[in-house]
């Protein structure tokens, strides 16, 4: 009898509502596995280990990005100079190749360059209470302005990708596990457990949920901002140089193509843009739909701007989907 | 005694519109400032160089005003760069080769098309319910995909007349006919809506949009309305763009995020229903005097746009220190 109700239960739309709601990666992980499906049915044999890898590779950097928004979009913010901020770090590396202090230089720069940038984000959003959207907008025009003075700069001196970004970013092995994993899964976990285990993690969450319960529960905001837009500034530097690794090419605007895309995926994951709900996991899903979307809409033979048109779409009916089961934004 | 009172209420009120209009009116003051700055570094500042600043700032300025209307709204819309672009490669498209007459049609067509392409960003908003930013973020692929889709490469031409409304003086040689298309366009699309009872909804349902239900204003009609505006000018900041180019471009200018910047600089509150279009407008013409006079003084272009950065967090910290004091007194 009892197996009986909850087998019809499981069959009421509510029972599908709670289901989206309470395990979001169930549906979408079911929605990765479709496209996959179509691209296979589409082209059949491309799908296979190396596919597999190479999809993966592709997808580390926007999952890093996206885990930017995902932490930044939970106290109701978000953080649009990550594209800067990454094409800034990958760029400083590639000009520190031939110096004396080389790579390792190169990339402590860019790092700190980066911490530098998320500080002044975090303390014009916590301490002064700029709109995010609109101090990480400055940011972006700071760091981009700053970067092409650096650029002209060094422009004697000549620059390339660094090997060790070359075998990091595009390096597999096997030919199937790309080398980028090794600092995914460590950061990946970090984040994950960050988020549900750590006070900081909690605390992100209920200044996203609630900022005036979060107060005066004796949470200092402002604190947890500054240290958040600095995290965010950090782990969109180490997607800029890995990025610059995979593409073997290191530019002022290298990843301002991804910053969007880093948003939706966020989105996509099931993260409101409103604050207090959403998680890391359903951004790495995300990025994971993004890359194979792309992919897939390449094995079609369509066209760049139909994939734009169709891209763009996706993303509003994942995202109305999303509102019509919560019932929230 | 009856004409003292009436003296003192009209002081008082003249007060009120000056506290009211204070920022605008210190923009104002502060872009004198910096045209006179610019004489003196600069002697040979003429008019051929004020027409030029109206010339290129008249694209921004509209799309600054398109940004205004929705934020006022309570919205946003991250897609006014890529509109440009598609009503721009519209435009172009069809005028290459044309009559003077059918350039005619052609604007009355783009127009139209703008008014769509709000309707659309608006409808979806109000009826699946997603916050507006994922969906003009999304939509913002949508429509550069379009633009793309139309011609793949920079090129196509514009009516004489078109060029001739926006390049050149007008009467006095100082006063460029840009800034007179500018006055127009408000004119004709802004002062009517803020007169108007659509104009009182718009400010109501950016300031509270619950309140504003609850006093029987049409929410989602307000809000749509207030994206076919959007529309409607980011239609005419791509028309233009066409003008004072000559061609149409496929690829979105940085125009979304300079929009959001000119808005939030000009005085208009991210959360909805307080600032006005002429703050916007003024910004913009700041931004760029900013630029002018870097150039003037030999300062690496590059260290512009940091200064651009620069500025629009310095003035929008102490901005919003100052409102935190006062919420403090």
């Amino acid at each position: 009898m009892s197996t009986a109700v909850r087998t019809s239960q499981w069959l009421t739309p509510t029972a599908w509502q709670n289901l989206f709601r309470d395990r979001p990666l169930i549906p979408l992980i079911g929605l990765l596995i479709v496209l996959v499906g179509i691209i296979q049915v589409a082209q059949p044999g491309i799908v296979g280990l190396p596919w597999a890898g190479v999809i993966l590779r592709a997808s580390v950097p926007l999952a890093i990005l996206a885990g930017c928004q995902v932490l930044t979009m939970l106290t109701g913010g978000i953080d649009l100079s990550v594209g800067a901020v990454a094409s800034m770090a990958g760029f400083v590396t590639a000009t520190f190749v031939n110096s004396p202090g080389g790579v390792p230089l190169g990339i402590a720069v860019a790092l700190a360059a980066a911490a530098l940038a998320g500080l002044v984000n975090g303390i014009g959003v916590g301490v002064f209470r700029v709109h995010p959207l609109i101090m990480t907008i400055g940011m972006s025009f700071v760091v981009l302005g700053l970067a092409n003075v650096w650029q002209l700069q060094m422009v004697q001196t000549g620059a390339g990708v660094p090997g060790v970004l070359r075998t990091l970013g595009s390096g597999t092995v096997l030919e199937v596990v790309p080398n980028s994993l090794v600092v995914f899964v460590p950061m990946m976990l970090l984040i994950l457990l960050g988020l549900r285990r750590s006070g900081f993690g909690r605390l992100l969450y209920a200044i996203g949920d609630n900022p005036v319960a979060a107060r005066l529960s004796g949470a200092r905001a402002w604190q947890v901002l500054i240290v958040l837009y600095v995290i965010s500034a950090l782990l969109a530097a180490i997607a800029g140089l890995l990025i610059s690794g995979l593409t073997n090419t290191a530019s002022v605007s290298l990843a301002d193509t991804s910053l969007l895309p880093s948003v939706a995926a966020a989105v996509i994951g099931g993260t409101s843009i409103l604050g207090g709900r959403g998680g890391f996991g359903g951004a790495i899903v995300g990025a994971l739909i993004l890359t194979v979307l792309a992919a897939l809409l390449t094995v079609l033979g369509l066209p760049e701007p139909t994939r734009q048109v169709l891209f763009g779409s996706i993303i509003i009916v994942v995202a109305a989907a999303y509102t019509r089961v919560t019932g929230e934004a | 005694m009856t004409n003292a009172t009436a003296t003192m209420n009209r002081v008082a009120s003249l007060g009120a519109d000056v506290r009211r209009n204070a920022w605008t009116l210190g923009l104002l003051a502060f872009l004198v400032v910096l045209l006179v700055f610019t004489k003196v570094i600069q002697p040979g500042y003429g008019p051929i160089a004020a027409q030029g600043l109206g010339t290129s700032v008249l694209p921004l300025a509209l799309a600054a005003v398109a940004q205004a209307i929705v934020v006022i709204a309570g919205g946003i819309d991250l897609s006014i760069g890529s509109m440009m672009a598609l009503t721009s490669v519209v435009s172009a498209t069809l005028m290459k080769g044309q009559s003077e007459e059918f350039g005619v049609a052609v604007v009355v067509g783009v127009l139209l098309l703008g008014v769509v392409l709000g309707a659309v960003n608006g409808g979806l908003v109000v009826i699946t319910r997603v916050p507006d930013i994922v969906v003009t973020l999304a939509m913002s692929f949508v429509w550069a995909g379009f633009a793309l889709l139309v011609r793949a490469a920079p090129g196509g031409g514009a009516a004489l007349w078109l060029k001739d409304l926006v390049i050149g003086p007008i009467g006095n040689e100082w006063i460029p006919r840009a800034a007179i298309a500018m006055v127009v366009v408000v004119a004709i699309i802004w002062i009517p809506v803020v007169r108007s009872r659509l104009g009182l909804s718009i400010y109501a349902i950016g300031s509270n949009q619950l309140a504003a239900f609850r006093s029987g204003v049409p929410v989602g009609r307000t809000k749509l309305a207030a994206y076919v505006l959007t529309g409607l000018c980011a239609a005419l900041a791509g028309l233009s763009l066409t003008a004072s180019t000559g061609i149409g471009t496929p690829v979105p200018g940085p125009y979304t995020l300079m929009s959001v910047a000119a808005v939030v600089l000009g005085g208009v509150s991210l959360a909805g229903g307080r600032g006005g279009v002429f703050g916007p407008i003024v910004a913009v013409v700041v931004l760029q005097m900013i630029r002018t006079d870097m150039t003037f003084l030999n300062v690496n272009t590059n260290l512009a746009v940091v200064a651009q950065g620069v500025i629009l967090i310095g003035v929008l910290m102490f901005g919003s220190l100052f409102e935190l004091r006062r919420a403090r007194a």
